[in-house]
């Protein structure tokens, strides 16, 4: 059964790589008064990475971190500025309508807002069934199946009772479980995830989060979790890259990301993720001062030196840090590590 | 150790009228602070938190039904207060709230520090100037530059913005400000912060705080004592030592196991099923539909159990505790 | 199917709705009864007129209920055939070389004022010899009056008030100079004239030359009041404008109301979803279409092209999409555009004309509907007031073109209110109805406006 669900290459090669990102850089232009050119929002600023198939990795960074424009690069629902985006070897950025919408179909999105994802006015039958029609199943009886299988896959059942049901039917769980549904219906070989607990209850995250893992295991998905939320990306994600100010900071193992923590920011925030501890009352946070940088004007040299306790002036504030390996596939872009890495 | 209660609570019920039939959101809630503790409220959504901050500031909705119980503001009986009484004496006076969302609910035409500065004029008849004096304290106080005394709302960040709806609340001088979610919508680092802030106002400014959330590893970092709230009652009340290493509660025990844990290897559970609905709320226990631990007598209201100053409404800890 | 069947728990709700709900139906039921009655060709070949079609009406009457509303019982028309009407009896005795038919035909006459104009219509088919008549008419006191004798011609219209003999019949039976019709219906040499009040009996001998020869007869008796809507100024039935003028009515208002919505809901789609130039192109045109004149170009439309109802329909909702609507359908579409489903589409691969139809539109049309009904009066009164100034279809028989004829012949200052007013109610009618719902459905659909 697995076999029907996963998908075939002509050659299987399980190192190749499914996703590949090479000096991305998406600005957007800002304009005064509708025309006049008044700077550049560097959402992402030159983002290298790699995602093997079946890979899961998280992309972790607050609000005004490029994460959201990243994931809408790679989805190709905005064009990067410079840099190329490789799925399954071709460049995406220059696909043709078809072949571009053979890459939406094997590219399942999965957003934060479950109830926003759905048309409102739709049943949830006609929901699932809509990227069906569009890759062109016009058997009715087909299209009836696969909706019917994948909401057994999402433990939506029994089926007969949720097909009819309109999306404010249901309760959060069962929205995002639709979402998952409608992402995987087309049989994806990459799913982007976008803050897809966030909004919903905490007793209900684990459910939906452990739900992903399977679909994971069971069709060899290469996963993208987005999220802010550290304390959930240790249950899914083998690798993750730390993003901040539309750079990737540092990318490390889970347990290395965790137990050998590198930059000063990954740090703070590791420290603000609070695990339920009654002394936690007692002892304040330490928080670096200040807020996350503009877009339009990042500080020059490494973009978080200006809230950095171990800045070291004269480098930090002018030179960019490179990427420094620390072994294991962990990476950190920050000068405290210079003799340390490569 | 006597120390003085800053609210008691009493058999608080908030009903609202829809086509469907009464929605029972506050059905019978009961329980105290001390003064300058901080309790947090925690809940799924739907069990009725939101509408328990309402209900405290009788700040109610056009199709409100049944209001009733009492609650004690340290010596004043508020729920007898007349609608004009209360809003002179008791709301943001003596009470204020940081509602859910608060950095949108802010006046986008209004400059901030008018707004911060509003309650003075409404409530203490203070002139102006002294209020915005005020204002101006308050903003060193949440840690907001003073000069962004004359901004407007969008000109400041979402965590700004935080800030600016705490500053509102404290602005006054009250003994109790509740927080309806006060940072479900901010970064983490954001949320640190925020935290930070009230830990120390709770300390300068005695202030009391409920802190009402869902989201039970930030509510650590302020709670002094913890309530839980299932399907419109509350169902345990505990000091926050014991309550996060040990709750009595089965629901409880099962929200605790269902938060994702940065520092421990534990895998997280989930609860099967969801909460009841309000509208026609099950007779007898109402979590035991989903409780591992029911047997025949949750079919039957449980009474409160008490443990000291906690207390547990649950027919496992018969017995035990000295009942209500 | 279940929206639908909520919305109209929703709609029952609201008394006024029901009330607008209920008008409309009647409007409908009225307009498809028209269409069935009388079907297209015989309105356009009754409301043009002419003799054969009007001479049964008199002229400029109003409605038989009148009398309900007078003191004086006014004299109802009729007109009857005889051998086919019941009441006219005919009946052929065969002589040996002649035949006799007699007619005879009773009727009541308990008014208090005479009838305009009394005719018989005779059509016979004889060769050579024309049949002879003699006409009497016999009074509810037992007296007789002799009308005329003559010989019958093919087609032969008998006409009472210009028969000079009977006139002077009448003259002697008064004793004085008097009007035929007041003459044969008063009591003889009454003063003041009183009307001889009971009943009537016409009869007429035909003596037939040629056997086999028919003569047929038509009485008809032009009273001073007529039919369910009276008559115009060309004695036409105004009934048949009345029924005729609601499916007209319904049918402008809704097509132009629908075609103006839909047509600016898609436009304003695709301008909203594609941006750029295609919606620049679009907002100015709207802003021009704005600043024009849109009766004065009706108005030239209609004087130097065509009055076609279906140019004029056609014109109307051209100068109508690139409006208002188009602005505000765009901005919400604009709002929709963002949502996160929407992204959600494109991100599963739907093409850009799936978006606009699948996702955009369906989450306008709760709006756009009660904004269409709302719509329909203006357009209904439109098409009133194009044919109030004289620029209406000249064949179709509307209400707006009664009131036309109406005005142009000093309805109002010769006191024929009913002609004005029939018309009017109605086009007041209908606006109220659709109105009325419109408003209802604006509240069921806009949540908003709840609990106003």
């Amino acid at each position: 059964m697995t076999e029907q669900l996963s998908t075939k290459t002509g050659i299987e090669q399980p190192e190749i790589n499914i996703l590949e990102l090479n000096e991305l850089e998406v600005y957007f232009e800002l304009k005064k008064f509708g025309f006049q050119h008044a700077g550049y929002v560097r959402a992402v600023d030159g983002v290298s990475m790699k995602l093997r198939r079946g890979e899961t990795i998280a992309i972790v960074g607050e609000s005004g971190s490029g994460k959201t424009s990243l994931m809408r690069t790679i989805l190709r629902l905005n064009t990067p500025t410079n840099g190329t985006v490789t799925f399954d070897g071709q460049v995406v950025n220059a696909l043709n309508a078809t072949a571009l919408k053979q890459f939406r179909h094997k590219v399942g999105y999965v957003q934060q807002d479950p109830y926003g994802a759905m048309p409102p006015f739709m049943s949830v039958r006609s929901i699932l069934e809509e990227p069906l029609k569009i890759s062109g199943i016009k058997d009715k009886e087909e299209r009836y199946q696969r909706v019917v299988k994948v909401m057994e896959e999402v433990k939506m059942t029994p089926v007969e009772e949720f097909l009819h049901k309109f999306p404010h039917q249901l309760s959060g769980g069962q929205q995002q479980r639709i979402v998952i549904a409608r992402a995987m219906i087309l049989n994806p070989v990459l799913l982007v995830a976008d803050e897809p607990v966030s909004m919903l209850d905490a007793s209900v995250r684990v459910e939906i989060l452990k739900l992903l893992r399977n679909l994971q295991e069971t069709h060899n998905l290469a996963v993208i979790y987005i999220t802010h939320d550290l304390a959930t990306v240790r249950y899914f994600s083998e690798y993750i890259f730390v993003m901040y100010a539309g750079q990737i900071i540092e990318k490390a193992t889970e347990s290395d990301l965790i137990n050998h923590t590198a930059h000063p920011y990954t740090h703070a925030l590791l420290a603000a993720t609070s695990d339920p501890d009654p002394k936690n009352v007692d002892e304040f946070q330490d928080v670096p001062p200040g807020e996350p940088p503009s877009l339009v004007n990042p500080p020059e040299g490494c973009r978080f030196h200006p809230r950095c306790a171990h800045m070291i002036a004269g480098k930090c504030d002018t030179t960019r840090p490179p990427d420094f390996d620390l072994g294991n596939s962990h990476m950190v872009a920050c000068w405290l590590f210079e003799d340390k890495g490569v | 150790m006597n120390e003085e209660k800053v609210i008691r609570i009493q058999d608080l019920k908030l009903h609202f009228i829809t086509t469907k039939g009464p929605v029972q959101a506050v059905d019978g809630v009961n329980f105290d602070l001390t003064a300058n503790k901080a309790v947090v409220v925690v809940g799924e959504s739907g069990c009725g938190k939101t509408s328990l901050a309402k209900a405290i500031l009788r700040l109610l909705p056009r199709n409100a039904g049944e209001y009733s119980g009492k609650v004690w503001l340290k010596d004043i009986e508020t729920m007898s207060l007349s609608d004009e009484e209360y809003r002179k004496k008791i709301r943001w006076v003596r009470m204020s709230m940081v509602p859910q969302a608060a950095m949108n609910s802010l006046n986008p035409v209004l400059r901030v520090g008018e707004q911060v500065a509003e309650p003075m004029i409404v409530h203490y008849d203070v002139n102006k100037h002294e209020a915005f004096d005020q204002a101006a304290k308050m903003f060193q106080n949440v840690g907001v530059p003073v000069d962004f005394l004359t901004r407007y709302p969008f000109e400041l960040s979402g965590g700004m913005r935080q800030r600016v709806a705490i500053a509102m609340s404290l602005v006054t001088g009250p003994d109790l400000v509740i927080l309806d979610e006060p940072t479900s919508a901010l970064d983490v680092l954001t949320q640190a912060n925020i935290f930070n802030l009230l830990k120390r106002i709770k300390n300068e400014l005695q202030t009391s705080f409920i802190l009402i959330t869902h989201d039970i590893s930030t509510s650590s970092e302020l709670a002094d004592i913890v309530a839980v709230m299932y399907a419109g009652q509350i169902v345990e009340v505990s000091g926050s030592h014991r309550f996060f290493s040990n709750p009595r509660h089965p629901y409880s025990a099962k929200l605790m196991a269902s938060v994702p844990r940065l520092r421990t290897k534990e895998e997280p559970d989930f609860i099967v099923g969801r909460p009841p609905s309000l509208i026609n709320p099950p007779k007898g226990c109402r979590f035991a539909e989903r409780c591992s631990k029911r047997f025949e007598k949750c079919s039957e209201e449980p009474p409160i159990y008490q443990f000291g100053e906690d207390w547990v409404k649950c027919w496992l800890y018969e017995g035990e505790g000295d009942q209500k | 199917m279940k929206n639908f069947k909520n919305t109209l728990r929703e709609i029952s709700h609201y008394p006024s709705a029901i009330f607008g709900v209920i008008i409309i139906i009647l409007l409908v039921v009225l307009a498809i009864y028209a269409v069935n009655a009388i079907p297209y060709e015989e309105a356009v070949r009754q409301w043009r007129g002419g003799e054969e079609v009007v001479y049964k009406n008199p002229k400029n009457v109003p409605p038989a209920w009148f009398n309900y509303f007078t003191d004086k019982d006014l004299p109802i028309s009729f007109a009857v055939v005889a051998g086919e009407d019941e009441e006219f009896t005919k009946v052929v005795t065969q002589g040996d070389t002649t035949d006799t038919i007699d007619y005879e035909y009773s009727f009541d006459f308990p008014y208090d004022e005479f009838p305009q104009e009394l005719f018989l219509y005779i059509q016979s088919d004889y060769k050579v010899k024309n049949p002879f008549l003699s006409v009497v008419l016999e009074t509810p006191d037992g007296g007789e009056i002799k009308i005329s004798d003559f010989g019958a011609s093919n087609k032969q219209t008998y006409r009472f008030s210009q028969d000079e003999k009977l006139a002077t019949r009448l003259r002697r039976l008064h004793g004085k100079e008097i009007q035929v019709m007041r003459g044969l219906f008063s009591v003889p040499k009454s003063d003041p004239l009183k009307v001889n009040k009971g009943v009537y009996t016409l009869k007429i001998k035909a003596t037939v030359f040629e056997k086999g020869t028919d003569v047929r007869i038509e009485f008809v008796n032009h009273g001073l009041v007529f039919g369910l809507f009276g008559t115009d100024h060309m004695r036409r039935d105004i009934t048949t404008a009345i029924l005729w003028g609601a499916p007209i009515a319904l049918a402008f208002g809704l097509l132009a109301a629908a075609g103006t919505s839909i047509l600016s809901m898609l436009i304003a789609a695709i301008g909203a979803w594609f941006g750029g130039w295609i919606d620049e192109l679009i907002q100015r045109i709207t802003e021009i279409n704005l600043v024009l004149p849109f009766l004065s170009i009706l108005i030239m439309v209609g004087t130097f092209y065509s009055r076609s109802i279906w140019v004029i329909l056609g014109v109307t909702i051209a100068l109508s999409i690139f409006t208002g609507a188009i602005k505000t359908d765009r901005a919400i579409f604009l709002q929709v555009k963002e949502s996160t489903y929407i992204e959600a589409a494109k991100a599963y691969g739907a093409g850009d004309f799936r978006i606009i139809v699948r996702y955009l539109i369906p989450r306008i049309i709760p709006l756009l509907i009660p904004g269409l009904v709302s719509a329909v009066p203006s357009y209904v009164f439109l098409e009133a007031s194009l044919a109030l100034l004289g620029l209406g279809d000249p064949t179709l028989p509307t209400w707006g073109k009664v009131i036309n004829d109406a005005r142009e012949n000093g309805a109002l200052y010769k006191g024929q209110f009913y002609w004005i007013l029939e018309p009017a109610l109605l086009l007041m009618i209908t606006g109220l109805g659709f109105a009325m719902f419109g408003f209802a459905l604006d509240r069921i659909f806009n949540p908003r406006l709840r609990g106003m």
